[in-house]
């Protein structure tokens, strides 16, 4: 079998990509620095200035309590303000801080329906002063997602769409294509038990399902910290763990 | 009534001179307030009323009902005794007001919500109420339901013409009291305009010569009245408003033009007057930024932007509160407050989502300080493989007394699938004047 040189390889890459962008510079990236995660997308880290998708599985399709702190820890690690569009008001803003993010950079808006929800997403990703726009939405069509994705291009900001579902089996509409630049879907898995009663760092089954100019990948990871950074399992990583300030603590 | 006779039938009467021409600007002056405070198109009703046209503005102050609570209870605080309704026409509301109506009639109440008030509810004049009443007509009802050509032979137009105002048959102009010294620009044009883009053009310039005026007086807008005068006698309204003084023309243009779609031109408007109904000192001044640091982005026009479309209440930062009852914890302040001084404490695990109100749960559990072995939530059972606490919370006595005693056992478990849930056990586990010993589920881990 023939194998193709890998700078020929690197430079089809390199075209598409200009023909994929058309010409509109590019943000940069957010390294996750986690190896096995950076290396599954393109340039080693999240696209910057691009729209991104997370969903829970399971109960968090309806809840988003995981997906809500996988956003706010990628927001944690930008510098600057977020905007937070939200259309139930059940998020607590002293978890944001334990992820890294002060209550200080979030700024919140609360909708009564879907629509205006997109509109003001639209409007803080055109605004261009903020690091990130959160909206937790259950609808996204290919359309509203297009013109997002634009919107976060043309400024340089970060658009998270955070999917979230009135019931769990609406959850399948998270199938549907939409223009995102990747597609995660964060789901719990049981925590590595600790030598004393208690509850350790929680550990995240992170799918990244949908990743342009690269391929899915699925990781098991460890869950943000107090700076919002995700980490390897400690009996994966090659090292002792890492001690999870803040959320540990043993039982009385 | 002869003062004697008043004197006589109460006891302690201090009697006062009527000074009708004070009774007149004081209401002038509560409707320079309410001009202030709730919408751009105010008057005074003489002798004792206010008229205000809310259309477009009562989402800022949350809805209808919540603006006519806000109302009587200002009102209220100043010792005037008020009793305020919403219609779509003013006759109604003015007729809902004064005699018995529903505080908020919606379109296409109004018929049911007025047949039964009495005449006089239709300010008609004394002397036709009392010949209409000769005749055996005592409600609304009974005059909407007679034929209207005999009607106005028999008694003249007044009764007819106050028909149609109460029911929106006609219309009836609110003409609004405007204040003197505010920065205000107009123009009149000779031809009525109505196409969306000759408004945004015409909107453009008057800010441009509002901007002009403001930077003479070193004002800046924090808030902007745009009234459009139809040529039917109709005023189409908007405001919207700044957190902080703003002259720049661009960003006021851009809050304006965002809001042309809520101007209805009808057959055209002949007349545009744009008001900068609070204005506050804006002076020029150095940059705090130092030269080497990039500043910081100013987020204040986004802001505006957002709250003039959803209403600035939706728009908001959370803060940490003085208290260790979770719900209690965060406060809503303003989108541009600067860092608060308090913090939440960072060791505490706290769930991401935390649910409006604890949701019972059945568990089971050794007392008094032992984690659940499992609970059963929404008809899902979980066996609990990790758990965490407690964590106890004491009520506050000073908010609430049925507080006293109350005590909280917060718990942070883990259930097989990894899932985190925050439950709590109401009370201590062992003293009943504590709690009910009963199990709530509070929020979720992510």
């Amino acid at each position: 079998m023939h194998v193709r040189p890998v700078a020929e390889l690197a430079a089809l890459r390199a075209r598409i990509e200009s023909l994929e962008t058309s010409g509109r510079s590019r943000a940069g990236v957010l390294p996750f620095g986690v190896a096995i995660v950076d290396a599954a997308l393109p340039q080693g880290g999240l696209a910057l200035g691009a729209l991104h998708e997370v969903a829970g599985g399971g109960d968090g399709a309806v809840d988003g309590a995981i997906a809500a702190l996988f956003a706010a820890g990628i927001a944690a690690r930008l510098p600057g303000q977020v905007l937070w569009c939200l259309t139930r008001p059940d998020l607590f803003a002293p978890a944001l801080q334990q992820v890294g993010l002060d209550p200080d950079r979030v700024l919140y808006l609360e909708t009564g329906d879907e629509k205006s929800l997109m509109a003001c997403f639209e409007e803080g990703l055109r605004h261009g002063g903020l690091a990130a726009v959160v909206a937790e939405t259950a609808r996204l069509s290919m359309t509203a997602s297009r013109r997002l994705q634009l919107a976060a291009e043309s400024s340089g900001v970060t658009a998270i769409a955070v999917r979230r579902w009135r019931r769990a089996s609406e959850a399948a509409d998270f199938g549907q294509p939409t223009a995102a630049v990747t597609r995660w879907r964060v789901t719990a898995q049981p925590s590595s038990p600790l030598p004393a009663p208690g509850v350790g760092r929680p550990r995240w089954f992170v799918e990244l399902l949908r990743c342009r100019s690269g391929d899915c990948a699925e990781f098991s990871l460890e869950a943000c910290d107090e700076k919002g950074r995700l980490a390897l399992p400690p009996e994966l990583a090659d090292r002792s763990a890492a001690p999870a300030a803040g959320v540990r603590r043993t039982a009385a | 009534m002869a003062s004697a006779q008043a004197h006589a039938l109460v006891p302690g009467l201090k009697p006062f001179d009527s000074a009708p021409a004070e009774d007149a600007a004081a209401l002038e002056r509560l409707a320079l307030w309410a001009m202030r405070r709730y919408a751009p198109v105010c008057a005074a009703d003489a002798p004792d009323g206010l008229a205000i046209d809310v259309t477009g503005a009562a989402h800022l102050r949350g809805g209808e009902e919540k603006l006519l609570v806000d109302l009587e209870a200002r009102l209220e605080e100043a010792g005037v005794r008020a009793r305020a309704a919403v219609a779509p026409t003013y006759g109604a509301a003015h007729a809902a007001a004064r005699h018995g109506g529903p505080a908020v009639i919606g379109a296409g109440e109004i018929g049911q919500s007025l047949s039964n008030l009495p005449l006089a509810a239709l300010r008609l004049s004394p002397d036709l109420i009392q010949s209409l009443g000769r005749m055996g007509f005592e409600t609304i009802l009974d005059l909407e339901r007679q034929p209207r050509g005999p009607l106005t032979l028999r008694f003249g137009p007044e009764a007819g013409k106050r028909l149609d105002q109460a029911f929106g048959r006609t219309f009836e102009p609110i003409i609004p009291v405007i204040e003197i010294e505010q920065p205000r620009v107009e123009q009149v044009f000779a031809d009525p305009i109505g196409a969306p883009e000759t408004l945004a053009r015409y909107v453009g310039l008057l800010t441009d010569a509002l901007c002009a005026q403001l930077e003479r007086q070193g004002l800046g807008a924090r808030r902007l009245d745009w009234l459009c005068h139809r040529v039917d006698h109709r005023i189409e309204a908007v405001r919207v408003g700044t957190a902080r003084p703003v002259r720049d023309r661009r960003r006021l243009t851009r809050l304006l033009q965002d809001k042309i779609e809520t101007v209805s031109p009808g057959f055209g408007i002949e007349r545009m007057t744009l008001t900068a109904s609070i204005a506050e000192p804006l002076d020029w001044r150095p940059s705090p930024s130092s030269l080497a640091d990039e500043a910081a982005p100013d987020v204040s026009g986004l802001v505006d932007l957002l709250a003039n479309r959803i209403g600035a209440r939706s728009l908001y930062r959370m803060a940490p509160a003085e208290s260790d009852v979770p719900e209690r914890s965060v406060r809503k302040t303003a989108p541009l407050a600067g860092p608060s001084l308090a913090a939440w404490a960072p060791d505490w695990p706290r769930p991401v989502r935390l649910f409006p109100s604890p949701e019972p749960v059945q568990t089971m559990a050794l007392l008094p300080d032992n984690p659940p072995t499992h609970f059963t939530w929404r008809g899902v059972r979980r066996r609990i493989r990790r758990a965490d606490g407690p964590e106890r919370i004491y009520g506050e006595w000073g908010r609430r007394d049925a507080e006293m005693w109350a005590v909280r056992d917060y718990f942070q478990v883990e259930d097989e699938a990894g899932e985190r849930f925050w439950l709590f056990r109401a009370g201590d586990g062992l003293d009943a004047r504590t709690g009910s010993q009963a199990w709530f589920i509070h929020g979720r881990f992510g």
